[in-house]
């Protein structure tokens, strides 16, 4: 009885705001999709960090005949101070840091180079002298490779110590900036979203007021007066959040899978998976925003 | 029934008391009029009484229970105790008059069948057992007026409040107004009346509690709307001071 006359409540408010309510539905929907957005670009960049410092390695070139840079003095780098390296890297304070450690002597190192640059203007030039002899080394704990820089570029006969993850800073430190962008851009949304649930419910209130002030007057409990405008907020917060849901979803089938994933072959994409775990958090958060802001709206009209 | 320990009640920015340490006893089954000039401080004191304010001095006790004490929680469970009319009626425009009714039991919980069976017999006892179906606007002043009495007693409450109820209404309909407040009141029911209407007061010969800048001046047992003996039945404060305020 009391469940259905709260429900014919609930759907008068909503009918007699229309526009109001379709005002609050498209701005929750506008806002809740850039905080999905902003946490799949989270996931994103989380995913590619995975995949990419998986690979990444610790380069350490050796000194050429024709180098000054770091240590070198135009001499190439000789056996002892390469076994240097190696011992170091072998040592017992970086033997638990370092998973594997590959040599490329002269040859190897250019043939890479051919592989990679053959055809290109300049790239006849090149001899193999001219390109370091180099140690590949793969962490375990890709974070760790500072150590590793540090304890060998001091070495005698080692031009140059590069952590590769520092190519792939800018790419994650642009991610990361659109990613807060997308917070802040959510999080002004969602202060109007807010403060226009807070508006409805106050403007459904005032057009009530008759009813709340003999309802106050009869004895009504506050939770049966309040009932009615905090699920009309819910309501229609939760139909934008729906809405919401949806768009991350079809961002992430069509947009990130389809067509990212036809121009990126290789870089790994954040899946369907990703989408569904930010549903729920669009959902909740909402449902959450609209009862707050609609309870602290209507609060104004149960003082007794 | 209802009781007042030396209430004052200020409002913000108005130095002057709209009660000034009133205290006084109603007890269970009596009928009072609050006369007094506008501002004199009669609705204040239903208000107080509603608890839709609280003193800013002293104690009030309705039905046994201290107003200041009660959380405003508890506050609406309260209210089922008391009916309230007005003088503009305050009906709800789009609800038929059984609806009307049926709203107050809905808002407090009362089952289908309670309603079904309680607002036909209210509507009987107020006198409009044939316009259940009609519409405030449908009605005369009369019986708009015996509407919302009827909404203000579907529940049985222990108190009626009526602030000013026959202020909209013409004389005639204004006595049949009269009888039925006074058939509520023989049911056992407190009625506290606030009126300018001295015809009436005159008339019903009740407890007349008189009011004068916050101050009670006169209650009289069947008083009439001014006083013809010399008043003061005194409450907590020395006879001499309450003639001076005369």
């Amino acid at each position: 009885m009391r469940f259905g006359l709260i429900l014919s409540e609930v759907g008068s408010g909503l009918r007699r705001n229309l526009s109001m309510v379709v005002a609050v539905v498209l701005v929750t929907f506008i806002s809740l999709t850039f905080v999905g957005a902003a946490i799949l670009l989270q996931f994103q960049i989380n995913q590619m960090k995975g995949y990419w410092y998986d690979r990444a390695q610790v380069a350490i070139y050796m000194c050429t005949d024709t180098s000054t840079d770091g240590n070198c003095t135009l001499s190439e780098a000789t056996d002892s101070e390469k076994d240097a390296v190696r011992a170091v890297l072998q040592s017992k304070a970086l033997a638990s840091l370092v998973d594997r450690v590959d040599f490329e002597d002269h040859k190897q190192v250019f043939a890479q180079y051919k592989k990679q640059f053959g055809g290109t203007s300049g790239a006849d030039f090149v001899t193999p002298e001219f390109l370091p002899e180099t140690f590949w080394v793969n962490l375990t704990d890709p974070d760790q490779a500072d150590v590793i820089v540090e304890s060998v570029s001091g070495l005698a006969g080692v031009e140059e110590v590069t952590d590769q993850r520092a190519y792939l800073e800018p790419i994650f430190g642009a991610l990361n900036a659109a990613s807060f962008t997308a917070v802040g851009i959510a999080v002004l949304m969602l202060v109007a979203a807010v403060l226009l649930i807070a508006t409805t419910i106050r403007l459904s209130a005032f057009s009530r007021r008759r009813e709340l002030g003999i309802m106050r007057l009869v004895g009504a409990s506050n939770r049966f007066i309040q009932t009615p405008f905090i699920l009309e907020g819910v309501v229609a917060s939760l139909i934008g959040s729906v809405l919401a849901s949806g768009a991350v979803v079809l961002l992430v089938r069509f947009f990130v899978q389809d067509y990212l994933g036809a121009q990126t072959e290789g870089t790994p994409l954040i899946g369907l998976g990703d989408a569904v775990i930010v549903v729920p958090v669009l959902i909740l958060v909402g449902a959450l925003l609209a009862a707050l802001s609609a309870s602290v709206a209507i609060g104004r009209y149960l003082k007794v | 029934m209802i009781r007042f320990d030396q209430v004052t009640k200020l409002y913000k920015g108005n130095a002057r008391p709209a009660l000034n340490s009133v205290s006084l006893e109603i007890l269970r089954g009596e009928f009072v009029f609050l006369v007094g000039a506008s501002g004199s401080g009669k609705s204040s004191f239903l208000r107080l009484v509603l608890r839709e304010e609280q003193p800013s001095r002293g104690q009030i006790h309705v039905l046994g229970q201290d107003l200041g004490r009660l959380s405003s929680r508890k506050v609406p469970f309260f209210r089922r105790n008391l009916g309230v009319v007005f003088q503009d009626f305050r009906l709800l425009p789009q609800k038929s008059v059984f609806d009307n009714v049926a709203f107050t039991l809905q808002v407090i919980g009362k089952s289908k069948g309670f309603i079904q069976e309680a607002v036909p017999d209210v509507l009987k006892m107020v006198g409009l057992a044939g316009k259940a179906s009609r519409l405030p606007h449908e009605l005369s002043g009369g019986e708009q007026q015996r509407v919302a009495i009827a909404r203000a007693i579907v529940n049985k409450p222990a108190i009626l409040l009526a602030d000013e109820p026959t202020g909209n209404l013409d004389p005639s309909t204004s006595a049949g107004i009269m009888t039925l407040l006074e058939r509520i009141s023989q049911g056992g029911t407190t009625v506290i009346m606030a009126t300018h209407d001295a015809g009436i007061v005159d008339q019903m010969k009740r407890r007349v509690i008189e009011l004068v800048s916050g101050q009670v001046v006169r209650d009289e047992r069947q008083g009439g709307y001014q006083t013809q003996t010399l008043p003061v039945q005194s409450f907590g404060a020395p006879a001499g001071a309450r003639a001076e305020t005369l």
